[in-house]
């Protein structure tokens, strides 16, 4: 790879325009070395750009010394698409965290890349709008990585992901040039790039500017609580609430070890008996919100519903939201470590896929805990584990890798919103020919010839002709 | 089941018909073919394959042959209370609203058509079917080339199989109009499904349980009417949402403007927009990636 002396130039051209924000001490390389999954990678200097201008001399820079680059956001991603392999530069964006114009007119906002989701809504709040999409990550996720996870999240089954609610981004190319993808338009000119680059997971340049879509707050919310003393039914009556031509503006679900660990947590009053639970929640016009109700009293009634508790006032929707979003941390009650999963289902095959989950998770000695975005067949199975043991970490990995293909047996799909990164990236033929991915890397690679963004990412390293920074997932890339 | 290897027999003879050789066009139900010029002479007319494939109504979604009909397609999703609100004729074909990626009236509500898409298959210049996107209602596995098929008004190939999503038939859904300002109605009634402008009268869709339609149409001076004005077809152009305040054309000509959207349907064709430079380059780039010798649509152009 490169030469030391190479590192050193490249580490003064970017203090010339950076001063100290540009980094390599060991603290910050080590910080910068994993992001939510369980790999890690190698980063060779870390940057804190200011502006489009900064990312944009960053970028040109590293092209100069031949140093590939990574956007990073908030490093919540749980596929490794922020883990830097093959030494690059990493470029985060949380000093760029202004929300710079609320457009009410247009009903638009231009964000800078490192505004977190939920300083955002809580920003359009008093204006009586929100963004959209809400991951569960929401108080700590930038809206950079949302765009490059095309990110969904509870309310995105009402409402669509993140790419429906972005009108353009402007993005510092992996060339060094700068353009705005898509406009304020309905109907922007030419090819959709603004659709190509949601989702693209840092591998097609940076965004430096988002225009987000402003979402009405509903005038009325209603959440409900079910509980299931078998999971079975509770998977039932997902399929049976949107059969009954309902969308509810979100569909949780938990299963009983979930339910008891959370509970354990929050104190919310969750029904630790139950075998599963359904947070419900349903939002709009009061005639539609009470209809959605008694539909969903209906369906659950006749699939053997233990108890419908329906929040009174804002505090108990607060508290009962409060537990579905604190899941995952609760989870370091019964181990230390977990491995969080992301597949999709035909909402038909909840239960089917469930079982397997369990089963795999027992054939392995895991714990595996279930909290996901059942309205949409989104399942996130959690295995519990700690990296202390011996061998775990193959057993992870195995048992991930048995999830996925239990879920894509099932017709599902690899991933439903934490993206492919390096964790999936050896997996996408389970889902695509090698010409179809050899067409995405054509795609892709119009937009980076050289391969300089994000290197190794997303497509296996068969299929993409321009990988020039290395080829495999590195050994030891597993924490 | 969608996995590769498990493509439809329709889709592989298809691409059988496609072949990789000759110029070549899609044609569908011809609602929109003059969207970018047509095709140059010599060009091989082929159709896609038609037919709903597979419609899932507990998961909402639908499989079907891109040269499938909207009037067959809602027909079948109707029978179970389901719409794709595509809001274009019966006659065009799925995969040519989809090429031509216009959205439909209610995009206020449901968003852009594009949104819909779960899944494309579509033969590329070489003859080959290439799969994006994923069967469920949620996937971000592989990048997004359903979005860069969507209104590429085939340049990039000619899509085979769509799988869409589907959503509920609202209970109700009224129509209404009166001479009222439409950005007062645009900033107090939540989320219609359409608000439609003439500079003059205005036309509100309003979507959901009766008595959330009533209690919402009473807030404004309405007259119930069947449905929307007529359109006028000869163009379509797009402005910012909030630059139709001041939007006014030729005194002669007709036109009916999207409130909150920005669509205006007008006479005449509105004046070419221009592409920025570099979005320009990457736009050739692709295209000479995806079609390096110019036989899908050929005279067509998404690039004026
Ligand atoms: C507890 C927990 C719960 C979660 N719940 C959800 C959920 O409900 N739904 C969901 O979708 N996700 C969820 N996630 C995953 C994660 O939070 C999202 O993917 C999030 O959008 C990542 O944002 P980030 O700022 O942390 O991005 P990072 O992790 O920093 O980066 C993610 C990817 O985006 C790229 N990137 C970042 N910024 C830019 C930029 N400006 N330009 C170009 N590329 C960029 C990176 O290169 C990387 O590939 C969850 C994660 C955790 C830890």
């Amino acid at each position: 790879m490169v030469h030391k002396s190479a590192d050193e130039k490249l580490l003064s051209d970017l203090r010339s325009f950076l001063g100290d924000r540009a980094r390599n001490g060991d603290f910050e390389l080590g910080l910068y070395s994993k992001d939510g999954s369980v790999l890690k990678g190698d980063p060779m200097i870390v940057c804190l750009p200011l502006n489009t201008d900064e990312v944009q001399q960053i970028v040109l820079a590293c092209r100069k010394h031949d140093r590939p680059f990574l956007a990073r956001g908030s490093g919540t991603g749980l596929a490794g698409g922020a883990v830097p392999i093959g030494e690059p530069v990493v470029i985060a964006t949380a000093k760029m965290n202004k929300i710079l114009d609320i457009d009410i007119d247009n009903r638009i906002a231009w964000v800078e890349p490192g505004v977190l989701n939920l300083d955002l809504s809580r920003e359009l709040s008093p204006l009586g709008f929100h963004f959209a999409p809400d991951p569960s990550s929401q108080q700590v996720c930038s809206i950079g990585g949302n765009v490059a996870n095309n990110s969904g999240g509870p309310h995105c089954l009402a409402y669509g992901v993140t790419s429906a609610h972005v009108a353009a981004v402007e993005v510092v190319l992996p060339d060094g040039r700068v353009t705005i993808l898509g406009d304020l338009t309905p109907d922007s000119p030419g090819y959709d790039l603004r659709g190509l680059f949601i989702g693209s997971e840092g591998t097609m340049g940076i965004a430096t500017k988002v225009a987000v879509r402003l979402t009405p707050n509903p005038p009325e919310i209603r959440t409900l609580l079910l509980d299931f003393a078998d999971v079975r039914d509770g998977a039932a009556a997902v399929s049976a609430i949107i059969a009954a031509g309902l969308i509810p503006a979100a569909l949780e679900m938990m299963d009983q070890r979930a339910i008891e660990i959370v509970e354990a947590f929050v104190n919310a009053g969750y029904p630790t008996e139950a075998d599963a639970v359904l947070l419900v929640e349903l939002d709009g016009l009061p005639g539609g919100v009470e209809h959605g109700v008694q539909v969903i009293r209906s369906v659950a009634e006749s699939h053997h519903v233990g108890s419908v508790r329906v929040a009174v006032d804002d505090s108990e929707r607060a508290l009962l939201w409060k537990g579905r979003k604190n899941a995952f941390g609760a989870v370091a009650r019964i181990k230390p470590d977990y491995y969080l999963h992301d597949t999709v289902v035909p909402r038909g095959k909840l239960v089917e896929v469930l079982e397997k989950v369990y089963q795999i998770a027992d054939a392995y000695d895991l714990i595996a805990v279930n909290v996901f975005h059942a309205g949409d067949g989104n399942l996130h199975p959690i295995l519990a584990y700690d990296s202390e043991e011996k061998g775990v970490l193959e057993r992870v990995q195995a048992a991930g890798r048995a999830i996925v293909t239990a879920s894509i047996e099932a017709g599902g799909v690899l991933s439903g919103e934490h993206g492919i990164g390096l964790e999936k990236r050896d997996y996408m033929g389970m889902l695509f020919s090698a010409h179809d991915m050899a067409t995405q890397d054509l795609v892709r690679e119009a937009l980076d010839p050289d391969g300089f963004a994000n290197p190794l990412k997303v497509l296996p390293s068969g299929s993409r002709c321009s990988d020039s920074f290395g080829q495999h997932v590195p050994e030891g890339a597993w924490v | 089941m969608n996995r590769p290897g498990e493509v439809d027999q329709k889709v592989v003879e298809f691409a059988e018909l496609v072949g990789a050789v000759d110029p070549i066009t899609v044609v569908g139900g011809r609602t929109q073919w003059a969207v970018g010029g047509t095709p140059e002479s010599g060009t091989r007319e082929v159709q896609a394959p038609a037919g709903i494939w597979s419609h899932e109504p507990e998961e909402m979604t639908v499989r079907c042959g891109a040269g499938t009909t909207l009037g067959e397609l809602s027909e079948q999703l109707a029978r179970y209370g389901q719409m794709v609100p595509f809001d274009m004729a019966a006659e065009a074909t799925v995969g040519g609203v989809l090429s031509v990626g216009h959205s439909g009236l209610r995009r206020l509500k449901y968003g852009h058509i594009r949104d819909l898409v779960l899944q494309i298959r579509h033969v590329d210049h070489s003859g080959q079917i290439v799969s994006s996107g994923g069967p469920t209602v949620k996937n971000v596995s592989g990048y997004d080339l359903c979005r860069l098929m969507v209104g590429s008004l085939g340049k990039f190939g000619c899509i085979a199989e769509v799988t869409l999503r589907c959503l509920p038939i609202p209970a109700v859904a009224k129509w209404f109009t009166g001479v009222l300002d439409p950005f007062e109605i645009f900033n107090r009634l939540y989320r219609p499904s359409a608000i439609l402008w003439d500079g003059n009268r205005v036309w509100v869709c309003i979507e959901g349980v009766e008595s959330d339609v009533n209690a919402q149409a009473s807030l404004f001076d309405f007259e119930e009417v069947a449905g929307p004005p007529s359109l006028p077809s000869g163009g379509r152009l797009g402005v910012e949402p909030k630059d139709l305040r001041t939007y006014t054309q030729n005194d002669e000509d007709k036109w009916v403007a999207e409130v909150g959207v920005g669509v205006v349907h007008s006479e005449r064709p509105g004046p070419d927009r221009s592409i920025n430079a570099v979005n320009r380059s990457l736009m050739k780039d692709l295209e000479k990636r995806l079609d390096p010798n110019n036989r899908l649509n050929p005279g067509r152009q998404v690039l004026v």
